[in-house]
């Protein structure tokens, strides 16, 4: 059977996400108990959580978790690694041994910091250095796949119910300001933890239920900018776009939200001049950034998540708030399972994004 | 130049194409049909009261058959037939024949009808189930406007968020469809008028083509793309002016490589006039244009075009699809060009070389993926509009190009169908009984732009349902997310390399 990327396998999905706007970290409990919830939403091929905030004894340094098939891609990873970063401090992810998970790979977290001067190119900075050795592991070295990248936070997947593999990598123990998590009901697999979702990149991760019909549109766009999705997922392709969109061409967060969940043109008709020309340009020129087909995502970056849905509203999404936090849920009741009592609950317009930032935060275009 | 040509009178081995057979019985003599003809097949003799026919003449226009009011007429291949041979078909023969009596070169009209593989009728296309709805077009919104002209690579915004990049001008098409590059020659006024009030109608573009543009029809300039072809024919800063984009044309997939050739006898008073040549006189379009031989050139004369028209104007550049169209595509989006039209092999002519039209080229399908890939390859296909045309013939046909890489599609041939063009491949002897591709007068008047202007309105109509109805089916409510999404295409009957060039996977993958 063909690996993920080898082959688009499309999936069905449950997803949710909590955050505290005050920065108060909170354990993973709770998200667990959310996803939990929606159980017959995934199929037992594959769980995961993001959590921000987890490694503030780190927070300057990247925090690498990689999945290692065996010892000798585990050596040959760890000299690329050494060769191109300082390594602070290496071990393996503390894990727990549930009955339902099997097959576990090998589970190593680094905390480094990239040697930038190894770069042969002209000026780039630590993010596209560090982004560039994570996509050339992923693509170059068999066996080896790294599954989160960014600062202070870290993703935790694998094959099985999402609350079975939070039990096992036992993230009651890990406290976040966010977190967001994802279970999978793929139509066939080959039970990849490297295939599970989110999926990360840099301080990006995206949980996303959908089968997104633009895909390959998106695909050829993203990688005329040297991108390469090697897992041919959607939220692969998602993360690529909004890192290329935010990080790479610097647009405002809610400039990049309009190019991928476009406006449609008799709407931007309706508004002023001065939005008419704004919308148009984004249009024009980010055609091919257009996310098109049933989807619900929800996007971690440092400064907070967004949810979004596609233009019609073809996936479910739920979101609510209460005091400083805010969630986000494929179901209401994966809501209501940990607050029951929401101040606000609604289900977002299609194209319409729920932005909850950390305070004091602005969406410039720092992620 | 050696020249042996000797003219040869009395001695014919050619035989008729085709036969006219009239049913006596159903025949009522209205003398319908000897009015028709414009090629004299019709004769009817006063004295004997009887209809004779000359075969030879009749190029299967099905003009007569389908006005005769009684259905009297069929109009049948003629059934002389040579022994069968492989090598030797009919139509080698009586080439040899042709040439052998006039010492000249064969010329044909329309697209190269040959039977090489239409690659259009080798791709499927795929639908959504159960993990991604479709969607109806009937009740969803269903978007297929498109946006023709030069895209900066990124947007830039102020600290406030506020867009400071300043947007080339875009051509906007309500459906991703143009009306291709017809001359005013080659085709009739009535037929101009018709293709022009269509396009303003729907909110798409016509091309004036190579031979200038009538002052009549200035007043559809916000529906007109205006040509520079190597010819310059009525080009005058007003005319640059006139359309909301220039095509600067550099070759033409029927004839790729040669120029063009309006013969006098189409030169009257008004396209004299219109392409300012003295009445009578050929029309004859170099090869080259005299100031463009090599690629800095072309950049010049784009800038020319781009400073006379205060960079208000996209222009595109149209090539013909050979075998290195990539890297010429390639060259002509860094010379500054803001669109490309390629034209197939297929593409159709007024009047080409009959061995220029059936053997030079490429098909256009192969052309725009290949062309498509590389512009990406080379990170600058985001920041062009990407046009075919040669042989699109229907709604499923665009919807191809689309997935292949186009941001839309030059219709010529359909068009002209939609006109009455009934494909008899003569429009080379300006005779054409359709009032499409001639100037007699008499004829022209038998195109009322009135009435077929709204055939295209229809026919462009129709297609933009079925084309909105495909996308829905594929999941898709924009047409941009379908831009070169080939994982929406699967071949049929194709083999490895094909399947390559096309970037596609084989059906069942
Ligand atoms: S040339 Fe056309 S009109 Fe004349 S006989 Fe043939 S089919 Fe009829
Ligand atoms: S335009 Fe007229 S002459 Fe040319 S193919 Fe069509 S019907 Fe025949």
């Amino acid at each position: 059977m063909l690996k993920e990327g080898e082959i688009r396998i499309p999936s069905g999905c449950a997803i949710s996400g909590i955050i505290d706007k005050k920065g108060k970290r909170f354990s993973g409990e709770e998200i667990i108990k959310s996803i939990a919830l929606m159980h017959e939403r995934s199929n037992g091929l594959g769980g995961g959580f993001a959590a921000y905030g987890i490694y503030p004894q780190y927070k300057e340094l990247y925090a690498f978790h990689i999945f290692y098939d065996n010892l000798s891609v585990k050596s040959q990873v760890e000299d690329f690694l050494a060769k191109h970063f300082e390594i602070e401090s290496a071990g393996s992810i503390p894990t727990k041994s549930v009955p339902n998970i099997k097959d576990q790979p090998l589970i190593w977290r680094y905390f480094v910091s990239p040697k930038i001067y190894m770069s042969k190119e002209e000026v780039i900075d630590e993010d596209e250095f560090t982004s560039r050795c994570v996509i050339r592991i992923n693509k170059e070295d068999k066996g080896a796949y790294v599954l989160s990248s960014g600062k202070n936070m870290g993703a935790f997947k694998g094959v099985g119910y999402p609350e079975d593999i939070g039990e096992f990598f036992m993230l009651d123990g890990y406290e976040a300001y966010m977190w967001t998590a994802h279970g999978r009901f793929p139509t066939n697999t080959p039970g990849w933890w490297g295939g599970a979702h989110p999926f990360t990149m840099l301080n990006w991760s995206v949980v996303h239920n959908g089968e997104i019909s633009s895909y390959d549109a998106n695909r050829r766009f993203v990688e005329m900018f040297g991108y390469k999705c090697t897992l041919q997922t959607d939220t692969e392709v998602i993360t690529y776009l909004f890192d290329l969109l935010v990080r790479k061409h610097k647009m405002p967060m809610e400039k990049a939200l309009k190019a991928v969940a476009a406006p449609f043109w008799d709407d931007i008709e309706r508004e002023s001049k001065e939005v008419q020309n704004e919308l148009k340009s984004i249009r024009t020129v980010y055609a091919s950034a257009l996310i098109n087909g049933p989807f619900s995502i929800v996007l971690g970056f440092a400064k907070g998540m967004i949810a979004l849905n596609d233009r019609i509203k073809l996936r479910s999404l739920v979101a609510a708030e209460k005091g400083d936090r805010t969630y986000i849920a494929s179901e209401e009741s994966a809501i209501k399972i940990i607050c029951e009592n929401p101040d606000k609950i609604w289900s977002p317009k299609g194209g319409e994004a729920v932005i909850a930032l950390l305070e004091g935060e602005n969406n410039e275009p720092k992620f | 130049m050696l020249c042996w040509k000797v003219k040869i009178m009395n001695l014919n081995f050619n035989s008729p194409l085709f036969e006219v057979i009239r049913d006596e019985k159903k025949c009522v003599k209205c003398k319908l049909c000897v009015d028709q003809c414009s090629n004299k097949v019709h004769l009817y003799d006063e004295k004997k009261d009887i209809f004779k026919v000359d075969d030879m003449k009749c190029v299967n226009c099905h003009r007569c058959a389908v006005l005769c009011p009684t259905k009297a007429l069929v109009i049948k291949k003629y059934s002389l037939e040579y022994r069968e041979n492989a090598m030797w078909t009919d139509s080698a023969i009586k080439e040899i024949y042709k040439q052998s009596q006039t010492g000249g070169v064969l010329l044909s009209s329309m697209g190269n009808p040959n039977p090489f593989p239409v690659y259009w009728d080798k791709m499927l296309l795929n639908a959504s189930q159960v993990t991604n709805p479709s969607i109806d077009p009937l009740r969803e919104p269903m978007e297929t406007k498109v946006m023709i002209g030069r895209k900066p690579e990124k947007l830039e915004f102020d600290s406030k968020g506020k867009l400071t990049t300043k947007m080339p001008p875009q051509v906007e098409l309500s459906v991703p469809v143009m009306f291709a590059a017809m001359s005013y020659g080659a085709i009739s006024k009535n037929a101009h008028e018709a293709l022009a009030r269509a396009a303003d109608d729907l909110g798409i573009c016509y091309n004036t083509g190579e031979g200038g543009l009538n002052k009549d029809f200035y007043k559809y300039g916000k529906s007109t793309v205006v040509q520079v072809a190597s010819g310059r024919f009525g080009v005058h800063k007003e005319y640059l002016n006139a359309g909301v984009a220039i095509e600067i044309k550099i070759g033409q997939g029927a004839k790729p490589g040669i120029g063009g050739h309006l013969p006098g006898r189409k030169v009257g008073e008004d396209v004299s006039y219109t392409r300012m040549i003295p009445v009578g006189s050929d029309a004859i379009s170099p090869a080259p244009h005299h100031d463009i031989y090599s690629i800095e050139d072309l950049r010049q004369l784009i800038f020319s075009l781009k400073e006379v028209t205060r960079y208000e104007k996209p222009i595109f550049v149209k090539i013909a699809a050979v075998h290195n169209a990539a890297a010429i595509a390639s060259g002509t989006v860094r010379a500054g060009a803001d669109a490309i039209v390629v034209d197939g092999f297929r593409g159709g002519t007024g009047a080409a070389p009959t061995r220029v039209r059936d053997n030079v080229g490429i098909p256009i399908e192969l052309a725009l993926a290949s062309i498509d890939q590389r512009l990406r390859e080379e990170g600058i296909r985001n920041q062009v509009s990407l046009l075919v045309s040669g042989s699109v013939r229907n709604s499923a046909d665009i919807v191809k190009a689309i997935a292949l890489g186009a941001d839309a599609v030059c219709i010529g041939a359909a068009a002209l169908i939609a006109l009455g063009c009934h494909m008899c491949r003569a429009c080379v002897s300006g005779k054409c009984n359709w009032g499409i591709a001639t100037q007699d007068p008499e004829l022209v008047k038998r195109l009322d732009p009135e009435v077929m202007h709204k055939r295209l309105v229809n026919l462009v109509s129709a297609w933009n349902y079925e084309i909105q109805e495909l996308l829905g089916g594929m999941g898709i409510n924009a047409v941009d997310s379908l831009r070169g999404n080939r994982l929406m295409l699967r071949g049929i009957g194709l083999n490895e390399k094909e399947l390559e060039i096309l970037g596609i996977k084989y059906a069942g993958e």
